[in-house]
C-alpha cells in the first residue's frame, strides 16, 4: 500500500517535472496571459493557442459557404475558359471530363497516403507520447527531444529527406522488396504527425486534474494503473478532436509530395494541363482539385467541431 | 419650497426626472435627488433596482434618455463629445464593484496614469501625490506590486487611490464592497469612512446597511427605477414610512 | 578560419564525410546566400504579415459592411487552402499576368519569384495574424475599458494605453504560433525556385552527390533556426508577462 502510494507520488512529480522542464525548454504548455480581470476570453484563447501549438496548427473552420464559393469560382472559370477557347476545341468540361479518371485516380493516391502517413504516425507518436510521460528520466528526455526535433522541422524538409535517404528497395531474407516513392513520401509525412499526436498525447495526460490522480491513489491503484484505467480513457476523449484535426492538415498537407514527384493529384493536374496546352484550363482545372479536397476534408472539420462541443463539458 | 432655496446652497450635484431605458427595459422612472457639497449619500435597495445605472448616469459612461443631470456647471446630458464628458470626468470619479485596475501596470502606476495622461500633470509631482494617497489608503508598501499580486480589498483601495488621485469633487461607489472577502471589507470601508469625514463628497451605492447608516447623511431606498424614500438613516432605518421599504430592510438586517 | 575549412578537407579524406560547404568557397557562399535567403524571408513576411494583421484587425472593426466583407473573404481564403496552392496562385496565376514583354521577345515577370514568395507567405500568416489580433482586442473587458473612460481617459488614450498593451499580451501566444509556422513554410518557395536554403542545398547535394550529409546538415539547421526563434518567443512571452499571475 505505501509501496503503491510512493510509486504513485514519484509518478506525479514526475508528470510536473516533465511539464516544468518541457515549458521552460519549449514553452508548449498553456503559456497563458493570466490576468484575472481578462480570465474568461484570454485564458481560452491562450488554451487554443496551446492547443493549436500541440495539434499542428488551428482548428480548420470549413463552412457550407466555402464550398458554394469553391463551386462558384470553379464554375466562372469554366465560363471564362470555355469564352476563350477557339473553334474546333473541345469544351472545357468535356476535358475535365476526359481527364476525370486520371485526376480522381491522384486523389485517391492522395487519400491514401493520408490514411497511412496518420495510422503510421499515430501508432509512432502514441508510442512517443507514452515515453514523454515515462517516469524514466532517461526515456521522457529522448522522447522530448524526438519530438521537438520533428515538430521543429519542416514538412516539406523531412519529405525531402525521406524521399532521398530511404531506399528504394530492402532486402529482406533474400526477397527484394521494393520501396515506391509514395511510401517514402508516406513515412516523410508521418513523421511530424508522429511528433504532433506525441504532443497532443501529453497535453491530455496533463489536462486531467491532479484530484484524478490522488482519488487514484487513495483507492491504492498504483500508477500503471491509473494510467491505464483511469487517465487514458479520459483522454481519449480529449485527444479525438485535435487528432481528426491535425488528419485535415494532413490531407492537405499531401499536395507537397507533388514538389518530390509522387504522381498525386497536383501532379496529375499539371501533367494534364500541359498535355492540352490551354493556359485557359489552369483555373478551372485548380478550382477542381480544391472543390475535392473541400468535399473531403469538409465532413471530417464538421464532426471535429461536433466532438469538441460535445466533450467541452470536460472543461 | 422657496425658503429653503435662498437658505440652503446651490447642490454639487443635482438630478430631475431622470429616464434611462435599456431597449424596452426601463431602469430609471424619473429618479430626482440632490447632493450638497461635502456630503455622503448612501443608495439601498434591491437588485436590479437602477442603482448602478444612476451612476453610471452621473459620470456620462451611459446617456440618459430625459431628465437632467447637473454636477457644478456640466449638463452632464447636454455632454456630447469625448472632450466634453472627459472634462466631466475630471470632477466625478468613480469606483467600481470589480475594481477595474489595469493588470499591465503597477499599483503606483495605476494611479499615476490619469493624471500624468490626462491631466498632464508633472510626473514628479504626481508620483508624491500618488505615493501619499497610497499611504493615506494603507499601501505605501504595495506601490511597485501588480493588482495580481494584490488581494481583492488591497486592489479596491488601490482604485480609490486611482480616483483620488485625479482630485475629484464627487467620488462614486458602485457597491464596492460586493465582491470582496468579509474580511478585506473592513479597510476598505474604513477608507471610505475617513474619505467622508474629511469632507469628500460621496454617493455610494452599497448593501452595507450599517456602513450606511453610520456614513451617510441622507440614505435613498430605490426600487424598480424609482426612489421610493429617503431621509435621514436614522428615520429610514428604524421608522420608514413605507410598506416596500420596510419589507426590503426587514430581510436584509 | 582557412584551418577549419581545410579540416573538412581532410575529414572528407579520412572518412568519406563530404560537406563542400566547409572547404569549397563556391558551396560555401551558395548555402550561406540560401540561409540569408531564409532568413530574409521570414524576417520580411513576419514583419508584413503582422502589419497586415494590425490593418486587418482594423478595418474588421469598420462600420463599412464592405469592408468587413472583403477582409472575412481574405481570411477564408488563406485560412482554408493549403499555403502550396496560394504560391502557385501568385506565381503562376496573377504572376503570368503581370509581365511585359522583354528586348528578346520573350515575356518578362514584372514581379521576381522572390517578391511573389515574400507577397503569399506575408498574405497566409497575415489572414491568421488579423484573427488573432482581433480576438485579442476583444478579450480585453468592457469594464476594464470603462474604468479608463470614467478616469477621463480619451478613446485614443484608452486604445493606446490600455486595450493595446493588453490585447498584445493576450494575443502573443497564438502569434508566437503563427509566426513559428511561418518560417517553416518559407520551405515551399523551394517549389517556385527560390534560392532559399532548401533549394540551394539540392543543388549542392546534386552537384556533389553528397545527399545524406547535406540532408542531415539540412535538418539541423532547421532544428536550430526554428528552436532559437521558438525559445526566443518563449523568452518574450515570459518577460512581459505581468508579475503575480501564474507559475
Amino acid at each position: 500500500m505505501r509501496r503503491a502510494a510512493d510509486r504513485l507520488w514519484r509518478g506525479s512529480a514526475a508528470r510536473t517535472a516533465v511539464a516544468s522542464r518541457a515549458r521552460a525548454w519549449h514553452s508548449l504548455a498553456p503559456a497563458a496571459t493570466d490576468l484575472p480581470v481578462l480570465l474568461p476570453a484570454a485564458t481560452r484563447l491562450a488554451r487554443n493557442a496551446a492547443k493549436a501549438r500541440r495539434g499542428g496548427g488551428p482548428p480548420l473552420r470549413l463552412t457550407p459557404a466555402h464550398g458554394v464559393v469553391l463551386l462558384a469560382v470553379f464554375a466562372i472559370a469554366c465560363g471564362v475558359a470555355q469564352a476563350q477557347a477557339g473553334a474546333g476545341q473541345p469544351s472545357v468540361l468535356a476535358t475535365l471530363w476526359k481527364w476525370l479518371p486520371v485526376l480522381l485516380r491522384g486523389f485517391v493516391f492522395n487519400l491514401a497516403i493520408s490514411a497511412m502517413a496518420m495510422s503510421t504516425g499515430t501508432l509512432a507518436g502514441l508510442v512517443l507520447g507514452y515515453a514523454q510521460i515515462s517516469q524514466v528520466k532517461a526515456v521522457r528526455g529522448v522522447a522530448a527531444f524526438v519530438t521537438h526535433f520533428f515538430r521543429n522541422a519542416p514538412w516539406l524538409v523531412l519529405l525531402f529527406y525521406c524521399m532521398f535517404l530511404l531506399p528504394f528497395q530492402v532486402r529482406v531474407f533474400g526477397m527484394t522488396i521494393p520501396i515506391p516513392d509514395w511510401t517514402k513520401a508516406t513515412f516523410g509525412l508521418a513523421l511530424p504527425v508522429m511528433a504532433n499526436v506525441a504532443e497532443i498525447v501529453r497535453g491530455a495526460v496533463q489536462s486531467i486534474p491532479t484530484a484524478q490522480w490522488e482519488s487514484a491513489a487513495s483507492l491504492a491503484f498504483n500508477r500503471r494503473q491509473t494510467m491505464w484505467m483511469i487517465i487514458l480513457p479520459q483522454c481519449i476523449k480529449r485527444m479525438l478532436p485535435p487528432w481528426m484535426n491535425l488528419y485535415a492538415i494532413l490531407t492537405m498537407s499531401t499536395v507537397l509530395t507533388s514538389i518530390v514527384g509522387v504522381a498525386e493529384i497536383m501532379t496529375l493536374t499539371g501533367r494534364a494541363l500541359s498535355a492540352e496546352n490551354r493556359p485557359g484550363l489552369l483555373l478551372p482545372f485548380y478550382a477542381f482539385v480544391l472543390v475535392l479536397f473541400f468535399l473531403y476534408c469538409y465532413p471530417i472539420a464538421r464532426w471535429t467541431l461536433r466532438l469538441e462541443a460535445k466533450y467541452a463539458v470536460d472543461r | 419650497m422657496n425658503a429653503e432655496a435662498t437658505t440652503t446652497p446651490r447642490p454639487l450635484v443635482s438630478v430631475r426626472d431622470v429616464h434611462k431605458s435599456f431597449g424596452h427595459v426601463e431602469v430609471l422612472k424619473g429618479v430626482s435627488m440632490d447632493v450638497q457639497k461635502g456630503e455622503a449619500i448612501c443608495i439601498i435597495g434591491p437588485s436590479g433596482s437602477g442603482k448602478s445605472t444612476l451612476l453610471r448616469c452621473i459620470n456620462g459612461l451611459v446617456p440618459i434618455n430625459s431628465g437632467t443631470i447637473r454636477v457644478r456647471d456640466f449638463e452632464v446630458q447636454n455632454l456630447k463629445t469625448d472632450h466634453e464628458k472627459i472634462a466631466l470626468r475630471k470632477e466625478v470619479s468613480m469606483v467600481f464593484q470589480q475594481y477595474n485596475l489595469f493588470p499591465h501596470k503597477t499599483a503606483l502606476d495605476n494611479v499615476m496614469m490619469a493624471p500624468v495622461h490626462v491631466l498632464r500633470e508633472n510626473r514628479d509631482e504626481v508620483r508624491t501625490r500618488a505615493l501619499a494617497l497610497l499611504k493615506k489608503v494603507g499601501l505605501a508598501a504595495k506601490a511597485d506590486a501588480y493588482p495580481g499580486e494584490l488581494s481583492g480589498g488591497q486592489q479596491q483601495r488601490v482604485a480609490i487611490a486611482r480616483a483620488l488621485a485625479m482630485r475629484p469633487e464627487v467620488m462614486l461607489f458602485d457597491e464596492i464592497t460586493a465582491a470582496l472577502d468579509p474580511e478585506t471589507i473592513k479597510d476598505v470601508l474604513a477608507t471610505v469612512r475617513e474619505l467622508a469625514n474629511e469632507g469628500m463628497t460621496c454617493m455610494l451605492v452599497t448593501h452595507e446597511m450599517r456602513f450606511a447608516r453610520e456614513v451617510a447623511s441622507t440614505v435613498y431606498f430605490t426600487d424598480g427605477g424609482v426612489i421610493v424614500e429617503s431621509g435621514p438613516p436614522a428615520q429610514l432605518f428604524d421608522r420608514p414610512a413605507k410598506e416596500r421599504t420596510r419589507a426590503f430592510l426587514s430581510q436584509v438586517l | 578560419m582557412d584551418a577549419i575549412w581545410h579540416w573538412f578537407r581532410v575529414l572528407y579524406d579520412t572518412t568519406g564525410i563530404n560537406l563542400p560547404i566547409f572547404y569549397d568557397a563556391f558551396d560555401r557562399r551558395r548555402f550561406v546566400n540560401g540561409l540569408w535567403m531564409t532568413l530574409a524571408l521570414s524576417v520580411i513576411s513576419i514583419i508584413a504579415s503582422v502589419a497586415i494583421g494590425v490593418v486587418g484587425a482594423w478595418l474588421q472593426g469598420s462600420r463599412l459592411r464592405m469592408t468587413r466583407r472583403v477582409v472575412n473573404g481574405y481570411i477564408q481564403f488563406f485560412r482554408n487552402t493549403p499555403p502550396l496552392v496560394q504560391i502557385y496562385f501568385f506565381y503562376f496565376g496573377i504572376g503570368s499576368l503581370l509581365s511585359t514583354t522583354g528586348p528578346t521577345g520573350h515575356p518578362v515577370p514584372l514581379v521576381s519569384n522572390v517578391a511573389w514568395a515574400i507577397i503569399s507567405l506575408s498574405f497566409f500568416a497575415g489572414a491568421f495574424n488579423v484573427e488573432i489580433f482581433r480576438a485579442g482586442v476583444e478579450a480585453v473587458p468592457k469594464t476594464t475599458i470603462e474604468a479608463a473612460e470614467s478616469l477621463g481617459f480619451s478613446r485614443l488614450r484608452t486604445y493606446l494605453l490600455i486595450v493595446l498593451p493588453l490585447a498584445f499580451r493576450i494575443s502573443l501566444p497564438a502569434l508566437n504560433n503563427n509566426l513559428v509556422n511561418l518560417v517553416k513554410t518559407t520551405t515551399l518557395a523551394y517549389a517556385i525556385a527560390v534560392p532559399e536554403l532548401l533549394y540551394v542545398t539540392s543543388q549542392i547535394w546534386s552537384d556533389n552527390l553528397n545527399v545524406p550529409e547535406m540532408m542531415n546538415v539540412l535538418l539541423l539547421v532547421y532544428f536550430v533556426l526554428v528552436g532559437a526563434l521558438v525559445l526566443a518567443m518563449d523568452r518574450w512571452e515570459r518577460a512581459i508577462r505581468v508579475p503575480g499571475f501564474g507559475a
